[in-house]
């Protein structure tokens, strides 16, 4: 089944959305509008020459982490790859940290020496952050094993995006995965382009990507990404199938990015049409679908929208002025967090040279 | 006469003179084609040779590269783009199992005439998985040849030479220095090519050598200028331009006319390029130097993002020159 054809479904009714407060429900919006300001304001910031590196907007793609992460539990973990801002704040990482880390600083979520690629918050179960496409595969593939092998009830959720799904290590994790019966859910986050190759010039796949999981036996669905609801519909029986029956599934969201690949992508109005791009932010804004659905249902009104949107504004420069403030890194910091035995100091760390400067 | 043109440039025009002298060069990897090249070095080459002579491949560098080398082993000349050479590791197993040994397995019977290009730097805040500097890496696997051209015309030249020789030719360039300009032969003029195996020297002096390649090159000509204005001391500047080959003749003959030596290199301390031509220095030419041999290298840990540290971290003028006063 496509995306298309359950469209029409009306998946607020699902019990698993059902379940929702109307609190909460408001709490996923308002999460939704956080990511997206604070993006818009490290965009600002970016191109003002404050933020190094590269820069890969998550816009338009916001329900995909906050629908899947609200699913989480105790012991269900993510990690994603380097389109890494919304699945940060979805975890809950403040938006102080991951601005101060973009402004490489020592107060930044990885102190300066990641980036934006980089974010990383084990305490929230978020493991990262991964700058290498399709790296982070075996990464959330391991994340699963773990879990059962310390016989914790829970599911890795591993973000990649539909430029990765032609990587070796990426169909290397699906077998093992199903072969080892492995929790993770895969969650294909597909804006339709690997970088400036559409996904027809990209990619050799029946129906879809999440279909070559047939080849391996494995589960798969298809999720439109602009409706919030059907995210957590369709990723809560992902979930479930991993948590309870250790059994992985591959889901595609079907999604798509505002801007370019990063925003050194100069090239992305060239590969793209203008009127491929309204008609998104026009019929499938994730935030604006779900308000328009929170509006109808009596949840919220555009008053309170309007409240929410200058909080996350207002949150968002705060953490301009956190980074600002914040003190840089020193030189002698670049020899810090490299081994772990020479930061603690321990009796390893005194045997053998560990570090050659000089 | 030389033209002008930017290192980006040069390269772009030793990819085209070479397509169009031999039918059998390709050029594949990721967004070379349509995309113009995600640095904009194959920019135009696509709308002029098309799809079958310039690639665009997915995201699947242990898989194109791979076929790059199956094709190679048939007579196919391919010329493959890594977008950041910090990718070789999706590729290694290729890069190195297959490319490097594939001859020496087969007694000679197969060859290996691929080139796999891209820029390998740190300096652009891009953190440490796509930082790695691998040219002492892959140099240290015999089967390989590998360059790293810091001006244009080096760049156009050892390109075009890469693509005619019948090994594998790695050529690790710079995103820092695509935007260089640079004096480069005009084509009018006849075939432009540099060999690879020979070093240049960039700057004539008598005091010390500065041994250097890619960009560190530009980092130790701008420290002669430091050394010479402010502390009298007339720096020479040897370019390797090639790693493996690696041309031992001009290293020893600059190191016998100074007798002092500070190798530049932006690889990490441990097994770094810098760390041969050392042993080479002291295995040859030991009872000309009157120091010991010292290095800048990079500050030896994976990259740091921060935009306020990274250059600290790299070789800088004002790290070559805190080192060379330790011996001069």
């Amino acid at each position: 089944m496509t995306s298309a054809e359950t469209s029409s479904l009306d998946f607020a009714s699902s019990p698993i959305n059902q379940s929702l407060t109307p609190e909460r429900k408001i709490e996923l919006l308002t999460q939704m509008i956080r990511i997206r300001r604070f993006e818009q304001v490290g965009l600002k910031y970016y191109q003002s020459g404050k933020i190094g590196g590269f820069l890969h907007l998550y816009i338009g793609q916001e329900a995909i982490a906050v629908g899947t992460v609200s699913l989480g539990g105790e012991h269900d973990h993510y990690i994603t790859a380097y389109r890494d801002h919304g699945h940060a704040l979805a975890v809950g990482m403040s938006m102080n940290e991951c601005m101060a880390e973009m402004y490489g600083k020592q107060t930044g979520c990885s102190k300066g020496k990641g980036g934006s690629m980089h974010f990383f918050a084990p305490d929230k179960n978020f493991w990262g952050g991964h700058g290498i496409v399709a790296g982070q595969t075996p990464l959330g593939l391991g994340l699963a094993y773990g879990l059962k092998y310390l016989e914790h009830e829970g599911c890795a959720l591993c973000f990649l995006g539909d430029g990765a799904v032609n990587q070796g290590v990426y169909h290397e994790s699906l077998n093992l995965a199903q072969l080892f019966e492995i929790p993770v859910v895969y969650v294909i986050e597909n804006n339709g382009y690997s970088m400036g190759t559409s996904q027809q010039r990209s990619s050799s796949f029946e129906g879809c990507l999440a279909q070559r999981a047939e080849a391996y036996g494995m589960a798969w669905d298809v999720i439109d990404g602009s409706d919030l609801y059907e995210v957590r519909a369709k990723t809560h029986i992902a979930m479930e199938r991993a948590r309870k029956e250790h059994k992985p599934t591959v889901i595609e969201i079907d999604t798509y990015r505002y801007y370019g690949h990063s925003i050194a992508d100069a090239n992305h109005k060239k590969y793209r049409t203008p009127e491929e791009i309204e008609n998104y932010k026009q019929n499938h804004d994730p935030i604006n679908v779900f308000k328009r659905k929170l509006i109808d249902e009596g949840v919220v009104t555009e008053d309170q929208i309007k409240e929410i949107t200058k909080a996350a504004a207002d949150e968002a420069a705060e953490s301009v002025k956190f980074a600002e403030e914040s003190p840089a890194p020193t030189v002698a910091d670049i020899s810090t967090d490299v081994y772990w035995e020479t930061d603690n100091d321990t009796d390893a760390s005194k045997i053998g040279r560990h570090f050659f400067n000089d | 006469m030389s033209r002008i043109i930017s290192y980006r440039e040069a390269i772009r025009e030793g990819l085209d003179e070479e397509l169009e002298r031999d039918s059998k060069v390709v050029v594949m990897g990721e967004e070379v084609a349509q995309y113009n090249g995600a640095y904009k070095v194959t920019e135009g080459l696509w709308k002029k040779w098309g799809d079958k002579r310039i690639v665009d491949t997915p995201i699947s560098e242990a898989g194109f590269i791979g076929m790059g080398i199956g094709a190679s082993m048939l007579g196919v000349r391919p010329v493959m783009e890594l977008m950041f050479w910090s990718f070789h590791s999706v590729a290694f197993d290729q890069l190195v199992n297959n490319a490097a040994c594939v001859r020496y397995m087969s007694g000679g019977l197969c060859s290996c005439p691929i080139v796999v290009r891209g820029p390998a730097n740190g300096g652009t805040n891009v953190g440490a998985t796509h930082s790695h500097v691998p040219e002492g890496l892959f140099a240290a696997f015999p089967g390989l040849k590998v360059c790293a051209p810091a001006t244009p015309a080096d760049a156009k030249g050892l390109i075009k030479s890469a693509i005619r020789d019948n090994d594998p030719v790695y050529i690790m360039e710079n995103t820092l220095l695509y935007g260089n300009k640079g004096e480069v032969p005009d084509p009018a003029d006849g075939d432009f090519t540099i060999p690879l195996g020979k070093a240049e020297v960039k700057r004539e002096g008598s005091d010390l050598s500065l041994i250097a390649h890619g960009r560190s090159v530009l980092q130790a000509l701008a420290a002669a200028e430091i050394l010479k204005e402010e502390h009298g001391i007339d720096a020479e500047v040897l370019d390797l331009r090639s790693i493996r080959p690696l041309d031992q003749e001009a290293i020893l003959k600059t190191v016998k006319k100074t007798n002092r030596v500070v190798l530049v290199d932006e690889s990490k301390p441990f097994g770094g390029v810098s760390a041969m031509v050392s042993t080479l220095i002291q295995d040859h030419a030991f009872d000309y130097l009157d120091a010991p041999i010292k290095r800048v290298c990079s500050i030896d840990a994976p990259a740091i993002y921060s935009p306020h540290i990274e250059n600290e971290q790299l070789p800088n003028p004002k790290r070559i020159v805190e080192q060379v006063l330790t011996i001069a």
